[in-house]
């Protein structure tokens, strides 16, 4: 830009520059601020296209010319731009000369536009090896978000030495890097086995923090690490969660009275993917939970949170009667709790608890029903869902009724799934044909317009095969349709029953003990 | 994997900070971002902070006039992820004072000063995975870059 202002000095044009110079310059020289202002004042959209395609128009003007001054504040602005949601490619090649340049607050920038605007598929150069503790930390981040597979081998040995670095905010984030990697490229895992271990013996709860996750993931992804961890690690993880259950005040890390939950969590999650399918593994464990299930506060967020970790483990090792029971009777407490992401959570739980122990869970049964009508739509589908698991054929007559009286006042939106459930257990569970029909007919009187065809035509086959019900069935049907003619699959039904056994309805033929004598005339 | 996207979004659906951890193309994202703050700004005070869409789940809370919304996996700890929107939120107040009580001046702070919100979160989350959750161990990288500059 200065060039062309001289240039056109010299050739004597200078009213004409100052007038192209001065525009030039408020368009180069807005701020970040600037620009943001001007995008808010923006009344319409289209408004706000134009700022933004000028501001555009600026930045690649200040690309083209290799504009080193200005090639922070032009990223910020893409970030910016790119965050509303317009495209930003142009700037990808600003990026990466940012993140080539020497001083930190560049490459600060350079770093953070790598990670928004470029994905996987880009090649970038990274500076692992540099001097510079935070400007590795950097590096480790970017390789952490976005390494493609290739870069993951190529780099896997470098983040590996990494994890031994002096600085432990480096070895933390190198731990994360590493995960990105072994999912990259799972063969890899077997370098990483051994110095995850080592992290687990590490006092700072950063780095503890990521290596328990490193482990986690290595034991998704390979048998071999399951097994080695398994092994070697089991204990030594009980010891130090038991250490942070016992860890006296730290300020730094308190939530809540409660230190450092997250970390909490992360081992409970560890330790659940260790003892599942192992009774040795379980076996060690058994104590440290029983400590946690019964010793950590329940009248906050963090606290519930770890209980929560808690009981999931619990379900998924091998069994210890009492655990099983202390961790139903906390979810128990949590259905009764006014908190309402507390009983979404205990209703989510209980779904998996199903499989474990239905028996405890359908002691619950009440308190479940009750949260099948609650208004909030999260807690009415989990609810739903855990009724329709606890179906058995000694409950479904009461369940079934709770439910088809809950569809007449239920809403809209939920009628679908209400209806498909009802249907489902209706058909799966029912004792006898003549209930089936009831039931059947009063969901269609309801909400005909929610049933799905298959459920209605195996509705109309079960009829025509009970022969000794098809005076009823048409009765019946007769009767539903003067209430609610409006649901439409229930006039279907009731055309093709009268079709087939108008006679028996006229003459009122094969009465069932259970009926009154009606007058119909043809 | 854990967690797919932080967004900051202000009561009129206009997104103020964006972290997706997943590749998502521009259209992919607006459409997202548009879906699941419809149904979280329809969502009252009494309701439960979590939201299935799709095949995952948003877990949200709301400070002043914005919404911090956290995508994540189904198996995610949902309680846990409450806790870390928290930390999160207490973590701006301490670098930019008073981001929880004042309004607006919670999402103006954030809007101009967006990298240093982004360098924060990247402090906190790596490839969708909490890295740090002690305060000044997040903030002492972004005080030293405020030094350096």
């Amino acid at each position: 830009m200065g060039s062309l202002y001289l240039a056109l000095l010299r050739l004597g044009c200078s009213r004409f520059v100052w007038a192209i110079q001065g525009d030039r310059l408020s368009e180069l020289f807005t701020t970040l601020g600037d620009m943001i202002r001007a995008i808010r004042a923006c009344k319409t959209a289209a408004e706000e296209r134009a700022v933004v395609r000028k501001e555009c128009a600026a930045i690649r003007a200040s690309v083209g010319e290799n504009d080193q001054d200005y090639r922070h504040r032009n990223l910020a602005k893409l970030m910016f731009i790119h965050m509303l949601g317009y495209p930003t490619h142009f700037g990808q090649m600003e990026c990466l000369k940012l993140i080539a340049s020497p001083g930190f607050p560049e490459k600060r920038m350079g770093y953070l536009g790598l990670m928004l605007l470029l994905d996987e598929r880009q090649e970038v150069l990274i500076d692992l090896n540099h001097t510079n503790q935070y400007i590795v930390g950097l590096a480790l981040c970017a390789l952490g978000n976005i390494c493609s597979a290739e870069m993951a081998r190529d780099l896997a040995p470098e983040v590996e030495q990494l994890l031994q670095f002096r600085d432990p905010n480096v070895r933390k984030k190198a731990a994360l890097c590493s995960i990105r990697i072994v999912k990259k490229v799972p063969d890899l895992a077997e370098i990483f086995l051994n110095p995850a271990a080592a992290l687990l013996k590490e006092k700072h709860h950063g780095v503890l923090l990521t290596g328990v996750q490193l482990c986690t993931d290595l034991c998704k992804v390979s048998a071999e690490a399951l097994e080695y961890f398994r092994k070697k690690c089991t204990e030594g993880l009980v010891k130090l969660l038991k250490d942070v259950v016992n860890s006296p005040y730290a300020p730094e890390y308190d939530v809540s009275g409660i230190t450092d939950p997250f970390l909490h969590i992360r081992l409970l999650r560890l330790l659940h993917v260790l003892g599942q399918g192992d009774a040795d593994a379980s076996d060690c464990m058994n104590d440290i939970l029983a400590q946690v299930a019964t010793k950590t506060e329940s009248n906050k967020n963090a606290g519930n949170a770890i209980l929560y970790e808690c009981v999931a483990t619990i379900m998924s090792i091998e069994d210890n009667g009492g655990l099983r029971v202390l961790a139903i009777n906390i979810l128990g407490r949590f259905l009764s709790n006014r908190d309402n992401n507390i009983r979404y959570v205990a209703l989510n739980m209980l779904i998996k608890a199903i499989t474990v122990d239905t028996q405890a869970v359908q002691r619950h049964r009440a308190t479940i029903l009750e949260c099948v009508k609650d208004m909030d739509a999260s807690i009415r589908k989990r609810a739903l869902e855990l009724v329709y698991l606890l179906v058995n054929e000694s409950n479904v007559k009461p369940l079934t009724k709770e439910l088809i009286d809950y569809l007449q006042v239920s809403e809209q939106e939920f009628k679908g799934d209400l209806t498909a459930k009802i249907c489902s257990i209706v058909e799966k569970f029912s004792p006898e044909k003549i209930w089936y029909i009831d039931q059947m007919l009063k969901v269609l009187s309801e909400a005909g317009n929610y049933v799905k065809d298959e459920v209605w035509h195996a509705l109309i086959v079960l009829i025509s095969n009970a022969s000794n019900l098809h005076g009823y069935a048409v009765r019946l049907l007769y009767k539903a349709v003067q209430t609610a003619g409006e649901q439409e699959t229930l006039v279907r039904v009731a055309v093709w029953c009268i079709g087939e056994y108008g006679e028996m309805l006229v003459n009122n033929v094969g009465m069932l003990d259970v009926e009154e004598p009606m007058t119909v005339s043809s | 994997m854990g967690i797919r996207f932080i967004l900051m979004v202000n009561k009129q659906g206009q997104t103020r900070l964006a972290q997706y951890y997943e590749y998502l193309t521009l259209e992919e994202r607006r459409a997202l971002e548009g879906e699941i703050v419809r149904k979280c700004l329809a969502r009252n005070e009494q309701q439960c902070s979590f939201v299935e869409h799709r095949n995952y789940k948003i877990v949200y809370r709301r400070y002043a006039s914005l919404f911090f919304l956290v995508g994540v996996d189904n198996e995610e700890n949902e309680l846990a992820i409450l806790e870390f929107i928290h930390l999160v939120v207490e973590t701006m107040d301490r670098h930019f004072g008073n981001v929880v009580s004042t309004f607006p001046s919670c999402e103006l702070d954030i809007m101009f000063h967006l990298e240093k919100a982004h360098f924060m979160l990247e402090e906190m989350v790596m490839n969708g995975c909490i890295v740090e959750t002690s305060k000044s161990n997040i903030l002492t990288p972004i005080q030293l870059l405020d030094k350096a500059s």
